[in-house]
């Protein structure tokens, strides 16, 4: 999924004189539509760019289990408690999968995973804005499932023919099982909005509660807004194709008319589609805020990052039990 | 012993009956609780490859925990989600060292879990679960002997995750066994009711739907001899009463509550 504003910098690339010839190359070979292989030559400003992209994308799979983990053991029926567990478990693969990706491409750096654990720890590494964000009903558990991972096939989708081919085909089996994550969630979101009063509530309420953080999914539309924007240079790189707004047009285009139909609303009175842009207007979120969330400032992020750390802290002697020297010893 | 094929023919004789329906209460809360406080790890476990297989098995003892109470529903019992959302704490029959707390803390705020109780109580469950079921394939009740069957067949992928988990702990740093040592320590304080049959035990037996305590006893310990030695001379404790009887403790009590929270938010509701 996943946006790019946190990494700055230029949009030139910063390549030495000597190897001109093979950004050249390089570029010839992305744009021919060939994939590049870990062991290729890449541009500097290529590899870490990946480096970050994936790390957080793998790390937003991770935490991103966290708000929906909060739901699983109270489902309220088994077959709930089944489906969700499943979807739960196919995200931290997801972050395995993607954790291994960027693993790779971390080598010549010498880090690992534990360098990527300890980033995120320290707040060096950014997790995905929706995932700082509090959940407070079971609504919200299948608001999560139909709406993020909505959003998140958005992005993901448009990242399929990513230039880079580890990531290229890590996403084709992402998108393939997100695909039952919303099929999990409209579920949950049809038995509600099917159901009593209650349920119905809890389900608006959840809806308007979530709806900046998934305006915010997309990222800011340009520069302008935030300050730094890295998603030309991933266009460049063909590693997405479309830009954060046309990304958010897309959403709006697939879920609007579909919240519609179940009789719910957005918080925005002004939300419509203006025929003659051909694009859905809406009221943008407070970007500053994002801009908060995203530095772990969000309603959330104190705690879920706790939770992590807890986990990491309180498991380093079953790590330290598995290391070579102990059980070599 | 003549078969039993059917609910409708387990119905006819009363004592069958409730023996029966005592046994798989037992088989289901087991399953159910167990796969509980797994879901309850989810998230925490040592490392995502971790999380991610204990997470399959969680679900796979959460599916088998399902196909008892829907044998339960066939005996007219009640709705599966509602034996497994409605009892109260008195009336379930699993062993009171399932429902123990995975660690200090809760699984919302900072939790605490013990990876050395995951993986000493996860070993004696696996290898527990596979000498009932194995007794279970002959049982006179057919649709219990092939649910039993059908189970049996992930159980060696289970066993083994765990078994795997507890010799590597055991055979590394010092550390690692003394915390293994302290919770297996406790558990044979507690495993006296998971190896019992409770009120019906001797219909149980008599009826052929399950063979006899000391039978299942013995085939536990030489299931887990080679794992860990000294197992002859342990003595099965209850410290906490049977739960197999009815008695349980203030950890089933805050896992019924959570389980049951969105359940119970709205009795009308269907979810
Ligand atoms: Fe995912
Ligand atoms: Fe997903």
């Amino acid at each position: 999924m996943y946006n790019y504003l946190e990494y700055g910098g230029s949009d030139q690339p910063n390549v030495p004189e000597h190897d001109q010839e093979k950004y050249e190359q390089f570029m010839a070979r992305i744009e021919a539509g060939e994939k590049i292989e870990p062991d290729d030559w890449m541009p500097e400003d290529y590899r870490q760019g990946l480096i970050k992209l994936i790390s957080m994308h793998g790390i937003s799979e991770i935490m991103g289990a966290l708000p929906e983990k909060e739901w699983t053991p109270k489902a309220p029926t088994m077959k709930r408690k089944l489906g969700i567990m499943a979807k739960v478990q196919d995200e931290m693969g997801h972050g395995q999968l993607l954790l291994r990706v960027a693993e790779d491409l971390m080598k010549p750096y010498g880090k690992n995973r534990e360098n990527i654990m300890e980033d995120l720890l320290s707040g060096d590494l950014k997790f995905h804005n929706v995932f700082h964000m509090p959940t407070k009903t079971w609504a919200d558990a299948g608001m999560v499932g139909w709406l993020v991972d909505g959003a998140a096939i958005i992005s993901q989708t448009n990242m399929l023919d990513a230039s880079y081919g580890p990531y290229q085909r890590a996403l084709q089996r992402i998108c393939q099982e997100e695909v039952f994550h919303a099929q999990h969630g409209e579920a949950i979101i049809m038995a509600l909005a099917e159901g009593t009063e209650y349920q119905r509530e809890i389900l608006q309420e959840s809806l308007n509660r979530w709806w900046p953080a998934l305006l915010m999914f997309f990222g800011p539309s340009s520069a302008d807004t935030t300050g730094t924007s890295k998603q030309d240079t991933m266009i460049k790189y063909r590693i997405r194709k479309s830009s954060n707004e046309e990304l958010r047009q897309a959403f709006l285009d697939k879920y609007l008319p579909r919240v519609f139909s179940l009789g719910l609303t957005v918080p925005d009175e002004t939300v419509h589609y203006d025929e003659e842009q051909e694009k859905w207007v809406y009221e943008q979120p407070d970007w500053n805020e994002f801009k908060q969330i995203i530095k772990n400032k969000g309603p959330r992020s104190k705690e879920r990052l706790r939770l992590r750390e807890v986990a990491y802290e309180n498991n380093r002697w079953v790590r330290e039990a598995l290391s070579p020297e102990a059980i070599g010893q | 012993m003549t078969k039993v094929t059917s609910a409708q023919e387990a119905m006819n004789d009363d004592v069958y009956l409730k023996a029966l329906t005592d046994l798989l209460y037992q088989l289901a809360d087991d399953d159910f609780l167990i796969s509980f406080r797994g879901s309850e790890w989810l998230g925490l476990a040592p490392h995502i490859e971790e999380d991610v297989a204990f997470s399959s098995i969680t679900q796979n003892t959460m599916g088998h925990a399902l196909m008892y109470y829907r044998l339960l529903e066939d005996l007219s019992e009640g709705e599966a989600d509602a034996l497994a959302h409605e009892r109260d704490p008195s009336s379930r029959r699993n062993a009171v060292y399932f429902e123990k707390k995975n660690g200090e803390g809760e699984y919302l705020t900072e939790p605490y879990y013990d990876w050395a109780l995951a993986v000493v109580r996860n070993f004696l469950y696996e290898s527990f679960k596979k000498v009932k079921l194995e007794a279970l394939t002959k049982s006179s009740y057919t649709p219990l002997a092939n649910i039993a069957g059908k189970v049996l067949m992930e159980q060696p992928y289970h066993l083994s995750h765990w078994k795997i988990w507890f010799k590597q702990l055991n055979n590394s740093t010092d550390e690692a066994k003394t915390k293994l040592q302290s919770r297996l320590e406790e558990a044979w304080q507690q495993f006296g009711d998971v190896l019992e049959l409770g009120e019906y035990a001797t219909e149980l037996e008599h009826f052929d739907i399950i063979s006899g305590e000391d039978d299942l006893k013995e085939r536990f310990i030489q299931e887990v001899e080679s794992t860990v030695k000294d197992i002859r001379d342990i003595s099965f404790g209850k410290a906490f009463g049977s739960g197999r009887e009815g008695d349980h403790t203030p950890d089933l009590d805050q896992a019924l509550n959570t389980l049951a929270e969105v359940y119970r938010s709205d009795e009308k509701a269907v979810w």
